[in-house]
Parts: structure tokens; sequence; C-alpha cells
């Protein structure tokens, strides 16, 4: 009886059968690494097409091979035409975003580390939970399908602003089905992350075990829990926003299309649309996607940072608060997108302020973490060397959002390769390094082996010196005057700096080419790799009091019961310098004898 | 929920409770899996409104230009509202049975039921009234593309209608299990399609007064 009460309280049953156990699996753990598996995809197809695209603008004349197989129209002989330049740069730009930034620290880690970190056995809802990997994977399917359709991806970037991206075919090559499929594959994603984001909220709220009040949840479920919050406000703006091109595209409204347009020599037949609507819309998802992008990313470095220092940080409460403050304030700079749109410069000046506002908080996690990190006795391994190159590359790309925060300067450098260094840095890989970070710590729990070290710490050393030289030189461009999204700058006013152009391509075929040795390091010691131990980093979070990998239910038919702040280290405990949160061991701090 | 569970960060005087790792009864896990879909209702209901705000504001910015016209609302849209309101009573009044009967009690669920179905009904009236708003504007030759009004009014009522049919599809699912002998159902889950029902008519509401206002 005891027993059949027991297998009533868990979530779901064992699962059975390789279709439940590895492909619609309820397992917010399996789910987890789908999420992953989709990303870690998305993001070599993205790197990938900035190699190509990379190579092209350097080398116009470029023959890359296998590419016209991709595109006969878009690659003739392999030579890229400045339209299919445009379609790469779009699919790069929406695969990075959506199914990378999105799917891999805030889908991925959240999925398989929340519920374990707050003592629970699964999601709130592990169907929704496995309806929304799959609502996602059908996205991305719907977004490659581009690749194949005889009129190739859409040329629009990942912004696709309106009136071009509504009007179809008379807009370009790949306006007609491959922008289609593109709001198609957006509306889809957007469906998916709303489920996911409502079911973290949910499991945050309602499935804490014993003890584990709010404020002794670890950092990284607070990232993903905050994150949450902002997905869901998001996406459910984009949403309607896809709909709304769609219906242009397809049904003969004119949402976004204004009257007497006429584009290659055809009027347009609609009639009073406002192109402005799609942009606000647009950016009031796009801005809090940064913060999805990058929320995560904090949490999972900080929870690594304070492992490897052996001490918490210097406030957990203020890095919750100023996260949180990251979220609020989200939603209200959308505008600083929007500059140059026209728009009233009194709405330019109020969107400016909330802008600058925000690096207050960016500013007091940054100072939290360098306080902490001042004379402490940091174990260095690549999941802290990616957490510190993390904290670096936040600052070096966050500082530029300083001066295109103010309209008068943004004047000068908007769409110029300032921004996009700067975005690539804080927003791309500075969340990637979060994404890493998390991987070499997070590897041992979820494979149940242990990466390379050497391996990471080259990885490591090659990315973050790579990163550098690649986006450094983006921010010089921009105040050259370089503008964005342009295919090749050999014949006009930047042909001096071609130069520049050449040292970046090289340095991102170099750094790419690093990414292939963490892939080879991640395959590898999944099946070679030596086994790993419970808590091989003696942290204190739930996550490691489970055996390694964690069996189906997480803690058996136990429930795990919290009696300490997550990071007890520096204290004296039966096992060393740490207190597990689940321990019933009274907490002595170390330099309180 | 943690008052037995003393605060551990500096508690080198407060003595701990006996630790002990203890196996959750059944009952507490249905405790939570209530609290959930609860939490999950309201989370939901919030993200629709969300979804609803963006689609009001681009209405507002559209109503700023040039082609902005007017639209007469068909007047089954005020007996549908009615319909929609009285639904919201009749699936309150269900609960209510239910809840001041909650034994295995015959008469609570043969009450329950009748209600259920006659909000069910309710929904389904209201769906198909929706549905001959739509035929009288299309009688008078105003499509969807005719203009920003119209496009703003079909893609207001559809969506809403589409939302109030998840609802129906909820609903008959809870008149089968109510209906059904020797069933046992959560209770959670009676409580939370009422609050999304009685949501779709406040929602609807809304919409009415925004389109009868700007369109």
């Amino acid at each position: 009886m005891a027993e059949g009460s027991v297998e009533q309280a868990h979530v779901h049953a064992p699962p059975e059968g390789f279709l439940r156990k590895y492909v619609f699996s309820l397992d917010h753990k399996v789910i987890g690494k789908q999420y992953y598996a989709l990303g870690l995809v998305a993001v070599f197809t993205g790197m990938i097409l900035s190699w190509v695209m990379r190579i092209h603008l350097v080398w116009p004349a470029a023959k890359i091979p296998g590419l016209e197989l991709l595109s006969k129209v878009g690659a003739p002989g392999g030579v890229i035409t400045p339209e299919y330049y445009l379609s790469l740069m779009t699919m790069h730009g929406t695969l990075m975003v959506f199914f990378v930034l999105t799917n891999a620290p805030f889908a991925a880690f959240g999925n398989y580390f929340l519920p374990i970190q707050i003592g629970a056995e699964d999601m709130a809802f592990p169907r929704f939970n496995m309806m929304s990997f799959w609502v996602t994977f059908v996205a991305w399917v719907v977004l490659m399908l581009a690749f194949i359709i005889p009129d190739g991806p859409p040329i629009s970037g990942w912004t696709s602003y309106a009136p071009l991206s509504a009007v179809g075919k008379d807009a370009g090559p790949g306006m007609q089905w491959g922008m289609s499929l593109w709001g198609l594959s957006i509306a889809i994603f957007c469906i998916g992350s709303l489920l996911g984001a409502l079911n973290f909220i949910a499991t945050t709220l309602d499935l804490r075990a014993k003890g584990m009040t709010l404020m002794r949840m670890p950092l990284c479920t607070w990232a993903w829990f905050i994150t949450s919050c902002i997905a869901l406000l998001a996406f459910a703006v984009l949403l309607p926003a896809c709909i709304l091109l769609v219906l242009d595209r397809h049904a003969g409204t004119s949402f976004f299309v204004p009257g007497g347009l006429v584009i290659s020599d055809r009027l347009q037949p609609h009639s009073g649309g406002s192109p402005l609507l799609w942009q606000h819309l647009f950016w009031f998802f796009g801005h809090p996607e940064v913060y999805i992008a990058i929320l995560p990313s904090m949490g999972i470095v900080s929870h690594i940072l304070i492992n490897s220092m052996r001490k918490p940080l210097l406030s957990s409460k203020v890095v919750i608060y100023s996260m949180m403050s990251i979220g609020f304030l989200s939603y209200m700079v959308w505008g600083h997108h929007m500059f140059l749109s026209g728009m009233n410069p009194m709405s330019a000046l109020a969107f400016s302020f909330p802008t600058l506002t925000i690096t207050i908080p960016a500013t007091v996690l940054t100072l939290i973490w360098l306080g902490s990190l001042y004379g402490a006795n940091i174990q260095i391994n690549s999941a802290s060397l990616f957490a510190l190159g993390f904290i670096s590359m936040f600052v070096a790309g966050g500082v530029s959002g300083f001066f295109l925060a103010q309209p008068s300067i943004d004047i000068y450098l908007h769409a110029t390769y300032f921004v996009v260094g700067h975005f690539h840095m804080v927003m791309g890989v500075a969340s990637l390094f979060g994404v890493f970070a998390g991987t070499y710590f997070w590897f041992p729990k979820m494979a149940g082996r242990m990466m390379s070290e050497p391996l990471g710490k080259l990885h490591f050393w090659i990315t973050f010196i790579g990163t550098y030289c690649i986006f450094m030189p983006f921010h010089y461009l921009g105040l050259i005057g370089n503008v964005r999204r342009y295919q090749s700058f050999v014949d006009d006013f930047m042909a001096p700096y071609i130069g520049w152009h050449k040292f970046i391509t090289i340095a991102a075929l170099i750094t790419g080419a690093a990414q292939f040795i963490f892939l080879y390091n991640l395959i590898h010691s999944r099946f070679k790799g030596k086994p790993a131990p419970e808590n091989p980093w003696n942290a204190t979070s739930l996550e490691w009091s489970i055996p390694s990998p964690p069996p189906w239910n997480n803690f058996g038919d136990k429930h795990p019961i919290v009696y300490h702040d997550p990071y007890q280290y520096g204290v004296k405990g039966s096992k060393g310098d740490f207190v597990m949160q689940d321990s019933p061991e009274q907490v002595v701090p170390a330099s309180g004898d | 929920m943690s008052s037995t569970i003393a605060s551990t960060v500096n508690s080198q005087a407060t003595a701990l409770p006996t630790p002990q790792r203890v196996a959750a009864p059944a009952a507490l896990a249905y405790g939570r899996k209530e609290r959930v879909s609860t939490s999950g209702i309201w989370v939901g209901v919030f993200a629709i409104t969300m979804s609803f705000a963006a689609f009001s504001s681009a209405l507002f910015v559209r109503e700023g230009t040039s082609d902005w016209g007017h639209l007469t609302l068909p007047s089954v849209l005020y007996v549908n509202t009615l319909v929609l309101l009285v639904s919201s009573l009749t699936l309150e009044s269900a609960r209510r049975a239910l809840a001041a009967d909650p034994s295995e009690n015959l008469e609570g669920t043969r009450k329950a039921s009748a209600w259920v179905l006659i909000t069910l009904l309710l929904g389904l009236a209201f769906c198909a009234g929706q549905f001959h708003a739509w035929q009288e504007l299309r009688a008078e030759g105003i499509y969807l593309a005719t203009n920003p009004n119209s496009s703003f009014f079909y893609l207001l009522t559809f969506l809403h209608a589409l939302h109030v049919f998840v609802g129906i599809l909820v609903l008959v699912y809870l008149a089968g299990r109510l209906m059904a002998s020797h069933t046992t159902f959560r209770r959670s889950l009676f409580d939370n399609t009422a609050v999304y029902w009685h949501f779709m008519g406040v929602l609807w509401v809304y919409l009415l007064l925004l389109c009868r206002m700007k369109l």
C-alpha cells in the first residue's frame, strides 16, 4: 500500500520503449538534452554560414566548394550573389537568436536543472514540456525548408522589417515563400516558447521541495525563473506580430504596408498600413529577447563562480534584485532600436533614459562578480575560465551600449559594424560563454562522465582571444562608417580597410575551427570520458546530491528536504569546506572559530 | 511551508529539528498537482491578455492612419454577449453544486453535469452566433481585407472564438467525466476551467467595447 501511494506520487510513470525514452519523452532531462542538441545543430549551421559570409566579404569572387549544391541561383559556381549573401545573413541571425541563444542557455539547461535544483521530480506539465520541444523542432524544420525551396531564404535579416517583409516576391529573392516560411517558423517558435515559459513559472512557484524557499533557490534557478517571466511577455507579443505579418502577406490585409507603395516598379495592392507598427511590435519582443539570451548565462556564471571561489558572492540578494530590474526595464527600452525611424526626438529621449538606467543593475552585477573575485582563491578549470570569460565579454560588449543608448551618438553609429560588434559580444558571445561554462560544469551530471580539461582549456583560450580579434575591430570599423549588411567592401570607400576585414575573417575561421575541439570533446567524453562521481566539484546545490546521470525520477522515491541557503561554501562540514543544501548538518562559518 | 525548518544562515544558536528524509505521501503530490494547474491557468490567462494587448496596441497605431473607416457591428453580437455571460453563470452554478456536495453523492454530481451541459450548449451557441455575425458582414460584402476596420474585427473575433472553442473542448471532457459513473477527477480541473471560461467572458466584453468604440 505504501509503495502504491509512492508510485502514485510520481508525475509520470517510468518511461518504457525507445520512443518514450528518447523521442517523445516526458522526462525534463531528456527534453533538456533535446533542446541542447537542437541548439548544437543550429549553432554549427549558423557558424558555418558566418564563415561563408566572412569569406565572401573579403574575397567576393571566391568559389566556395559545395555551396552550389545549396543554391544554383544564389551561388552559381560557388560564388555568392549579393542577394544570397543577405539570405545567408538572415538565416544566420534567425538560427542564432532563436534556436541557439533562446534554446541553449534557457530551454536546455533550464529544463534539465531547474526541476532538480528545486528538488522536484519533473516539470509542472510534462506533456506541455514535450510539446514545447517538438513545436520548437517543427519551427526549426520550417525555417530550414527555406534553404531547399527554389526561392531560397528571405533577404530580410532576422528583424524582417516591414513593408518589404510584407509584400511578397516584388521585394526580392526569397521574399515570396522564404519569407512566409520565416514568418510561420517564428510564429510556431513563439508557441513553443510560451508553453515552455508557462511550465518554468508554474514549476518554480509550486514544485519546490520542503524547505526550498524562494530565497534558497540557486542563482541560476532564479535567472531561469526571471527569464521565463520575460519570455512569457515577449513571445506573447511576437506571436501577434507574426500573425499580422502572415495576414498581410497572404490574406491581403494592410497592417504594415502603406498605400501607394511602389516596389520593383509595381504598385502594391495595399493601403494605409504602418511599417513602424512592425518595428514597435518586433522590438517590444526583440529587446527583452536580448535578456532572455543573457540572463540565464548570468545565473549560470554566478553559480559556477561561487563554486570555483569556494565562497558566496558579496550578495546573492542583490544579484537577484538586479536581474529582476533588468527584466523589468527590458520592457521600456524597445524604442532605442528605432531612434532613426523618424520618431519624435522626445520619444527618443524617453527611450534613452531607461536604456541608460539598465546599465545600473548591469554594473551592480559586474561589481558584485568582480568584488567577490577580489582576493578569492579561484580554482581554474574550463568551466570557471568560461565564467570569467563571460564577465570579460559582458563588460567589453556592454560598454559600447552606453554610446548606442544616446540618440545623438546613435545617429552616427546606427546600422554600422559598431552595433554588430556590440550585440555579438554582449548578447551572442557572452551568452554562449555562459553555455560553454554550463556545459563544462554540468556535463558530468548530464552524461555521467567528465569532459577533457586540457581540451576545454585549449577551447577556451582560442575562443576567448579569437572572439576579441573578431569583434573588437568591428567597433573600429563601425566608427569609420562601415555599414552593416553590405555584401562587399572591396570597391567602395571602405576599400582601404579591407585588411581589417581580412584579419577578422581569418580570426573567425580559426575561432570557428576551435569549436570543433569542443564538439569532439563533447562527443568523445560522452562515450570515453572518465566516469563522473556524484559531486565532482564539491558543489552544494541539489543536482549534486543525486547520481550522475540522475535516474528518471531524479530523487528516487525520496523527497529532498532543504536546510540551507544554496551557497554554503567556506564553512565547516563533514565533507570539507561546504555543506550541501539538503544536508542536515549545522553550519559553522569558517571564520567564526 | 518551511516553518519547521530553521534558517541556518546565522544559526549557530538555533537548534535544528531532527533531520529526516521521508517518502512523500500521495496526498502531498495530489495537493501540489492542484496548485500547479491553478498557477498554470493564471499564467496562461496572463499570456493571452498580453497577446490581446499587443493586438489592441496595433489597432491604436493603425487607427491613426488615413484609410481608417467605420464598421457597424452586426447586432447579433449583443445577443452573443448575453449568451456568453449567462454561460459563465451556469458554469459557476455547476462549480458551486459540486463544491457544496463534494462527496460521491449523486445529487451534487447530477446537478453539476446538468449545468455543465447547459454551459456547453451556450458556448456552442456563442460560437454559432459569432459565425452568424461574420456571415452577415460577408453578405454586405465586407471581408477580412476590405478595410483595416474589418481586418481587425475578423481577426479579434476569430482569435477569441478560437480560445472559446478550446474551452468548449475542455467542457466536453468535463461533462464526460461527470456523467461517467465511478470516476474521480481533480476539482482543480473544474475550478481552472471556470477561471478560463470567465476570463473568456471578460475578454469578450473588452473586445466588444474596443470594436464598438474604435472600429
